[in-house]
């Protein structure tokens, strides 16, 4: 439901970036995103569609690099993806552990002419 | 992939900058009044504003409290907060379905931070968008009642996850909806693994102490960190 809230922040964010930089037109839009942003790609995608049509970057596309969950196991010593969306736990001892990837919600590039 | 016209320009911001610099600022003005800051999240109808009442109730007379409560519409949850005779502020969200930074700075305007100990944040009765924004709060609480069936953590797993306690509320019926408790415990910490569990009764002041000792060390944590 929130996802129109943050297709127009992605929006606002790369115009902003790309004016500051001195930037051309901007293509693509590169997202970095973790499945415990909150957000969801499947309802992400068509809110950028909405939200483009009132922005300056129209011709924009929103490319969606999706991340793992990770976690660092204090018992293992190493990081590691996750098991499950439902299950946090480490994968080899069941330790209780860390998030330390799986939040993102980040431009990481832009396409520009 | 680049074509002959095109560049790719690495750059890195986060989406939600300007509400995490807006939460930093708030963080900030909390450390400085030494105010400690609850944030409250949960589905519509878990037992929200019925545990904060008792909260505010049981911190009276002895500490200085206050509350911001989101909600769509009404004021309805702001006028029965208010009894507790402590200061209460609406935030009307409208349409929207979070409450976000810069709508805990508006509100905040007017109070002096400084003459409070508790802050709490009642956010709107949701599950999903809360997750995403960072409010400056030092503590979010997830409540979950015991009705709304043992695997719910399972289905909204973000939120459990960005919170650092889970509260299950409503313990008295326990009984009456057969509640797997274990199973239910079983599912919080399978989406956050060690996440401290506290299980009260507001209505009947059931845990009610154990909660309000278990928030007055954190405060004097916060307090010895500041």
């Amino acid at each position: 439901m929130h996802e129109l809230a943050i297709a127009l922040s992605i929006l606002d964010v790369a115009a902003e970036e790309a004016r500051n930089r001195g930037l051309g037109k901007v293509r693509q839009i590169h997202l970095r995103l973790g499945p415990l942003s909150g957000v969801v790609k499947e309802a992400l995608l068509p809110a950028f569609e909405l939200a483009r049509a009132t922005s300056p970057l129209t011709d924009a596309t929103l490319v969606i690099e999706d991340m793992p969950i990770l976690i660092a196991c204090p018992r293992c010593r190493v990081e590691r993806p996750v098991q499950s969306l439902q299950d946090h736990g480490c994968a080899v001892c069941g330790a209780p552990a860390e998030v330390t990837g799986g939040r993102e919600l980040e431009i990481v590039a832009l396409e520009v002419e | 992939m680049s074509t002959s016209q095109t560049r790719l320009v690495q750059v890195r911001q986060q989406v939600l900058k300007h509400n995490d610099l807006a939460a930093r600022a708030l963080r900030k003005r909390f450390h400085e009044a030494g105010v400690y800051v609850v944030s409250l999240v949960s589905s519509p109808g878990a037992g929200k504003t019925t545990f904060l009442e008792a909260t505010l109730h049981g911190l009276r007379g002895r500490f200085r409290s206050a509350a911001l409560v989101g909600d769509l519409a009404t004021d309805n949850d702001a006028r029965r907060l208010a009894r507790a005779g402590v200061p209460i502020k609406q935030i009307t969200t409208g349409t929207v379905c979070h409450l976000d930074a810069d709508m805990v700075a508006g509100a905040l305007s007017d109070w002096n931070l400084a003459d409070l100990e508790f802050l709490f944040i009642e956010n709107v009765g949701n599950l999903v968008c809360p997750a995403t924004f960072d409010l400056g709060e030092e503590l979010r609480l997830v409540l979950l009642s015991v009705t709304e069936g043992e695997d719910k953590p399972l289905k909204y797993p973000t939120i459990f996850n960005t919170a650092d306690v889970a509260i299950i509320t409503k313990n008295d019926l326990s009984q009456a909806v057969e509640l797997d408790r274990e199973a239910m415990l079983a599912s919080i910490r399978s989406v956050r693994p060690g996440m401290s569990v506290l299980e009260v009764s507001a209505k009947k002041q059931e845990g009610m102490r154990a909660w309000l000792e278990f928030l007055e060390s954190r405060r004097q944590e916060f307090i010895r960190s500041s």
